[in-house]
């Protein structure tokens, strides 16, 4: 989060990022008709934060219909392992996959 | 008049405009009708994309390989380091820029799209937009990167970024042995598009093939 210079500033909830680097998220399962940005292969797979990306930023799935106002919210950097996303990968353990998503799709676990 | 002797056939265009084609040609003939943009500013949007090539990418990583705070400062904020090389970013995506190492390699993809660091890349190459580079460069990176010529030994790591909002990679490839004491014109020339995307590494060979 960007360092309030001024004391006594109180941020709104949505300036203050829910999640932290290290937190386990998981990437919810919902199936909303439209426009999208989390592909399907990742809904309900279990991931770890690496980077909370700065400055929160409008909600692509949002802007996508002109709705910008109000929908500031960050956006993480998750990594998961290849392993977790496809049960039957033949690569080494340590391969990961690494993808930026709003805030609103992951759930803390 | 054309001087050689060989025959030309006539310039047509006998293929039918596909359904997304007709659908551009409507939208972009609306929006000029209606005078919420014009045809010079279509152009001109052209023009900026036209303006973006791989060279400037290429820049960035020789700038990055010879200059190690300029590296630190990419690697913090890959946007704002483009920037103080004048290259601009004429939309809201931030940069993100992936450093490949000896124990970890970087791959970019956009499985929804075609998601690419346009303003320091230009336009992405075709197989970047094709179905099966998207859907494998996910799931089996390993066998993608075996069809370039790539193989990454098990003990290094491969790390596929699928860009899909509003951040944009590009992959800061490993510097070859035998380049101490290039230049940075130098160094940019071995640097290729496809390295920056990290399906193949940069090596000494791309200066005398080129």
């Amino acid at each position: 989060m960007t360092p309030f210079a001024v004391d006594g500033i109180q941020p709104a909830l949505n300036e203050i990022p829910v999640f932290a680097v290290d937190d386990l998220v998981r990437v919810a399962s919902r199936s909303p008709i439209g426009h999208y940005r989390v592909p399907t292969y990742l809904r309900g797979c279990l991931g770890k934060v690496v980077r909370v990306i700065e400055p929160a930023m409008i909600d692509n799935e949002e802007e996508g219909y002109g709705r910008n106002a109000g929908n500031r919210r960050h956006y993480y950097r998750v990594a998961f392992a290849m392993t977790e996303l496809w049960p039957g990968y033949g690569g080494p353990a340590n391969d990961a996959l690494e993808i930026e998503i709003f805030e609103t799709w992951l759930e803390r676990v | 008049m054309s001087e050689h002797d060989h025959p030309h056939e006539p310039i047509t265009s006998d293929s039918k405009p596909s359904y997304y084609e007709i659908m551009e040609t409507a939208v972009r003939e609306l929006l000029i009708g209606k005078g919420l943009i014009t045809a010079n500013e279509i152009r001109h949007q052209i023009e900026v994309l036209d303006s973006r090539t791989p060279a400037l990418g290429a820049r960035v990583v020789a700038k990055a390989w010879s200059d190690p705070t300029f590296r630190e400062r990419l690697l913090a904020d890959g946007r704002a380091a483009c920037e103080e090389l004048g290259i601009t970013f004429y939309d809201d995506t931030q940069l993100i820029v992936l450093e490949n190492t000896e124990t970890v390699h970087n791959l970019i993809v956009c499985t929804l799209c075609s998601c690419y660091p346009r303003p320091v890349l230009g336009l992405p190459p075709d197989w970047y937009k094709a179905k099966p580079y998207r859907a494998r460069a996910v799931s089996e990176p390993r066998k993608v990167l075996a069809e370039f010529g790539t193989i990454i030994p098990d003990d290094v790591e491969i790390r596929v970024s699928d860009s899909t909002a509003v951040i944009r990679y590009l992959v800061l490839p490993r510097r070859p042995q035998g380049t101490e004491g290039w230049s940075e014109d130098e160094l940019a020339a071995i640097v290729t598009r496809d390295a920056m995307i990290g399906v193949i590494p940069v090596t000494v060979a791309e200066r005398a093939a080129s």
